[in-house]
């Protein structure tokens, strides 16, 4: 029974050894620093501590614009467990997206996209495309594509929960 | 009981059902799926078309966003403006001015999968009614960067 039990606490513990370091060694998000739609400046930086969800997205993309509900609730349930969702389109203009985002009444912040972003995140060569930053700055998730409000959610409530 | 429920399609059905088919029918209006298969072209025979060294060169088109055309796009090809705006239209219908009606025209976008690219459609109607006769639509069934960067065919970056 002993030896079940010492044998369990290895098991468990090298799990669990594992499972951080699988969470450690994930790539840094690049910082950036973006005119949000106010003309106010965003850096990434300053949201360490917060799990973060960046999500690229274009007000011509059919996908990105049924996303953006889902988010927006996203966004007021888990704004107090620390979620920040920051968006990043990467339309031509800022005026399609003012216009977007007013009408959507979006509770995050928008940036105002550019090659160079896509180009430090891998590419953005399609929409849409959203990663999840933990609260060490860390890319856990890429999402391409259509997601669903219930991955996003699921991946979210398990990065607040995990402290990291 | 059950012949009094009925009531048969009144005026109002009607009317809902004709705005059904009106929107669906502007929605597809703006829809790469509407193209005919004929006038498309896919990677592959796009990929062959342009390292051969025989046969008429295209002219490529990318008429989607010009932030992912910066960051990648099919070498050679120039950006003619978003399909989906009256501005893009305009700059598509400017770059092949010159063009001859029966130059091999290739169009492309991979903004997003196939069905919702807003941008292919409306660039292949302009130069259809336009005259030009030999356009094709280059089909991208996700994105440009999952079905043509990802698949090792040349980039070019830019601009």
């Amino acid at each position: 029974m002993l030896l079940v039990a010492i044998v369990l606490v290895i098991v468990l513990s090298i799990h669990r050894k594992d499972g951080n370091t699988r969470r450690e060694s994930r790539p840094s998000a690049p910082d950036f620093s973006l005119s949000q739609l106010n003309g106010q400046s965003l850096q990434l930086a300053s949201y360490r501590g917060k799990v973060v969800l960046l999500d690229f997205w274009a007000t011509w993309c059919d996908p990105c614009r049924d996303e953006i509900p889902h988010l927006i609730e996203l966004q007021n349930k888990y704004r107090a467990q620390g979620l920040q969702i920051i968006g990043v389109s990467m339309d031509d203009s800022p005026d399609p997206v003012r216009d977007f985002s007013q009408h959507f009444k979006m509770n995050y912040p928008v940036v105002m996209g550019n090659a160079d972003i896509g180009r430090l995140y891998g590419g953005v060569l399609g929409l849409p495309i959203a990663f999840l930053i933990d609260r060490e700055g860390r890319i856990q998730k890429k999402f391409i594509g259509a997601t669903s409000a219930s991955v996003f959610e699921q991946n979210i409530q398990s990065l607040l929960k995990s402290g990291t | 009981m059950k012949k009094q429920m009925y009531s048969g399609p009144s005026v109002a059905r009607i009317l809902v059902l004709l705005l059904g088919g009106l929107f669906a029918a502007s929605t597809l209006h703006g829809q790469a799926s509407s193209i005919p298969s004929s006038q498309l072209i896919n990677v592959e025979d796009l990929s062959r078309t342009l390292q051969s060294g025989k046969g008429e060169k295209p002219i490529i088109l990318q008429v989607g966003s010009h932030v992912l055309y910066q960051q990648a796009h099919i070498p050679g090809s120039d950006y003619a403006g978003a399909g989906s705006t009256e501005a893009g239209l305009t700059q598509l219908k400017e770059r092949v001015e010159f063009v001859p009606k029966k130059k091999f025209i290739v169009l492309y976008c991979g903004c997003c999968p196939w069905s919702h690219c807003p941008n292919v459609k409306p660039a292949f109607d302009t130069l259809h009614a336009l005259g030009f006769t030999n356009v094709k639509v280059l089909y991208i069934a996700n994105n440009f960067g999952t079905d043509w960067v990802n698949k090792g065919y040349p980039v070019a970056s830019g601009h």
